[in-house]
């Protein structure tokens, strides 16, 4: 693209090439520093010693075991009922001469403008009855307006005559979404498979507004109560022990921080090649 | 082919494609519990909604909640609040992803873009709270690094980062750029593989440096892509990180951080003071809805197609 290059241009390459590394060195540096200091029991700047004992600390307390096992519960069952339900409405939208597909979409695009708000929304929930049941982590966010209407995008890109000639073979609806459409679909799948999972293990606020019992708490919600607000520490007799995070200090924290972030670190690379065509998607039709 | 189309009418065709109505039923039913029984809920602005009595049979009001809103001295901190954020998110926020991505895309090497961009995008998958608790252990005056260079260097006293109103604005808008910058450069990076290369090749022969190519080549290119992003930016104007905002706010920051939607929460939810949050809430969602229409109207002003 650039041949030729005059010194001018070499000079700013080489600007360019270290001011981006600069970059990703500070978006990065964080971690570095997180996942140090998770591996040391005391507070210092730069930690020099190394020990376990955060983890075996962290994994020893039933309140963040427990926690962890909410999160990846709601995680699990959420991603697959969210995907279940987005690819299903997204199939039957996609075909453009299915009576009253325009109304239910404008019905959807609605929904992305306005809403009720968090009040209503909250009293909706209680309706149900889902206070204080890991539901309300899951269900009121079931579907992504966003999320359908990609995807919806990517399935009404599966060419016709593949469905047609299927049809005429007598298939049924359920075979042709399961045997074909979502197939040639795995890319949108997989993004937003992950999206969703990403956003159900990450949600904090709903769970703060809906679960008031401690024992349903998802990691998030243990997280800030570690980490910022530094109350309410891990000890399973309700504080009243000495072997509180305080005497941990930050190690404790940091460890907490590593642990609840790992699972997502570890998706993300299966995922990437596939989350930025999603992501792309997502961003020129919106 | 097109025969086929014409498929019956009516009950007809809702038979025909019943399966396909079976299938929307689950989302159908989501949208409708979820998203519109709550604006039947927006009746409670209007009413003094009273538990023991039900939305139904509280009485009404009138526009009283908006009216005692307005008149609070907290209505003018919570809009300046809000307006202030959103602003520097428009203007700090927004061009930092356009020069990002400008600048990786000048990069000649595949293999470090791919390398750096694997490393800012990972940002974006941490929670508000992991934001907020690295935010917190770096920053705190408690043996935070941050604080410990800073007293190691100047001698002097800390910063109180985290309970200072001068700091909360700033402090939101680095958590935003390091959360969602790299992501943001995505959309631009494929606009910006898309620019025709005989461009350059004109703009080179025309003795353009490299600078140039940039001002008169790749920023015209994808003029379109800023302006549709800038208006939607504009549309959600209102719409901060609430989680994050949330986090953040401690009894020292609250007169410069709190906004309409950690308002809500707090005098909603935490008080119980249903029928009035619930107004604050509508006169944000209105302001909010108000502004996507103005700024669709911007987008075809300016020749784009608009977002609906």
């Amino acid at each position: 693209m650039h041949t030729h290059a005059s010194l001018p241009s070499k000079i700013f390459d080489a600007i360019n090439f270290t001011v981006l590394g600069l970059v990703g060195l500070a978006a990065f540096l964080p971690f570095v520093y997180v996942v140090v200091t998770s591996f040391s029991a005391q507070n210092v700047v730069w930690p020099t010693e190394f020990t376990l004992d955060t983890y075996k600390y962290i994994f020893s307390t039933a309140t963040f075991v427990r926690s962890i096992g909410v999160s990846v519960y709601i995680t699990l069952l959420g991603t697959v009922l969210s995907l279940l339900a987005t690819s299903l409405m997204a199939y039957s939208l996609s075909f453009k001469y299915l009576p009253g597909r325009s109304g239910i979409l404008l019905m959807v695009l609605f929904t992305m403008l306005f809403n009720g708000g968090l009040i209503p929304t909250y009293f909706v929930v209680k309706q149900l009855g889902m206070i204080n049941s890991l539901w309300s982590l899951m269900v009121p966010g079931l579907i992504s307006a966003f999320y359908l209407i990609v995807m919806r995008d990517f399935f009404a890109s599966v060419p016709h005559e593949l469905i047609e000639s299927a049809k005429i073979d007598g298939a049924h609806d359920i075979g042709i979404l399961l045997r074909i459409v979502l197939p040639l679909s795995l890319p949108a799948l997989a993004a937003f498979g992950l999206f969703y999972a990403v956003g159900i293990w990450n949600q904090y606020f709903s769970a703060i507004m809906y679960i008031n019992t401690p024992e349903k708490w998802p990691v998030q919600v243990i997280l800030r109560q570690i980490v910022v607000l530094a109350s309410g520490g891990l000890g399973d007799s309700g504080g009243s022990s000495g072997e509180n995070v305080a005497y941990y200090g930050q190690g404790v924290k940091m460890a907490v921080i590593v642990v609840s972030t790992i699972p997502i670190l570890l998706v993300y690379p299966f995922l990437q090649k596939h989350f930025a065509k999603g992501a792309l998607l997502g961003s020129v039709k919106g | 082919m097109k025969t086929k189309v014409k498929s019956g009418r009516g009950f007809v065709s809702l038979w025909k494609y019943r399966w396909l109505y079976v299938f929307m039923l689950p989302g159908v039913a989501y949208f409708i519990i979820f998203k519109y029984v709550p604006l039947w809920g927006l009746l409670m602005a209007f009413k003094n909604y009273q538990p023991h009595l039900g939305l139904m049979k509280s009485s009404w009001v009138g526009f009283q909640h908006f009216a005692r809103f307005f008149g609070m001295p907290e209505f003018w901190m919570l809009f300046r609040n809000t307006l202030l954020l959103g602003l520097y998110s428009l203007v700090i926020f927004f061009p930092i992803t356009i020069i990002l991505a400008l600048l990786l895309n000048e990069l000649r090497s595949e293999l470090y873009k791919r390398f750096l961009q694997t490393l800012i995008y990972v940002p974006h998958f941490l929670s508000w709270v992991v934001i907020a608790g690295i935010s917190y252990m770096l920053l705190t005056t408690e043996g935070g690094v941050i604080n410990d260079i800073i007293t190691g260097i100047t001698g002097g006293p800390a910063i109180e980062f985290l309970t200072s109103t001068e700091w909360f604005r700033p402090l939101i808008i680095l958590q935003m750029i390091w959360k969602d910058a790299g992501w943001g450069t995505i959309i631009f990076l494929a606009a910006l593989a898309g620019v025709n290369l005989q461009l350059y090749e004109a703009a080179r022969m025309d003795g353009a440096n490299r600078l140039q190519q940039l001002w008169h080549v790749t920023l015209p290119s994808i003029r379109s892509v800023i302006v549709i992003l800038f208006i939607l930016r504009l549309g959600s104007f209102l719409d901060l990180g609430f989680e994050q905002v949330f986090l953040m706010l401690n009894a020292i920051n609250r007169e410069v951080g709190e906004i309409f939607d950690t308002y809500v929460y707090r005098v909603g939810l935490q008080q119980g003071q249903f029928s009035y949050s619930t107004a604050v809430g509508l006169f944000k969602s209105a302001v909010g809805f108000i502004l996507v229409i103005i700024a669709n109207k911007l987008a075809k002003m300016f020749g784009e197609e608009g977002i609906y």
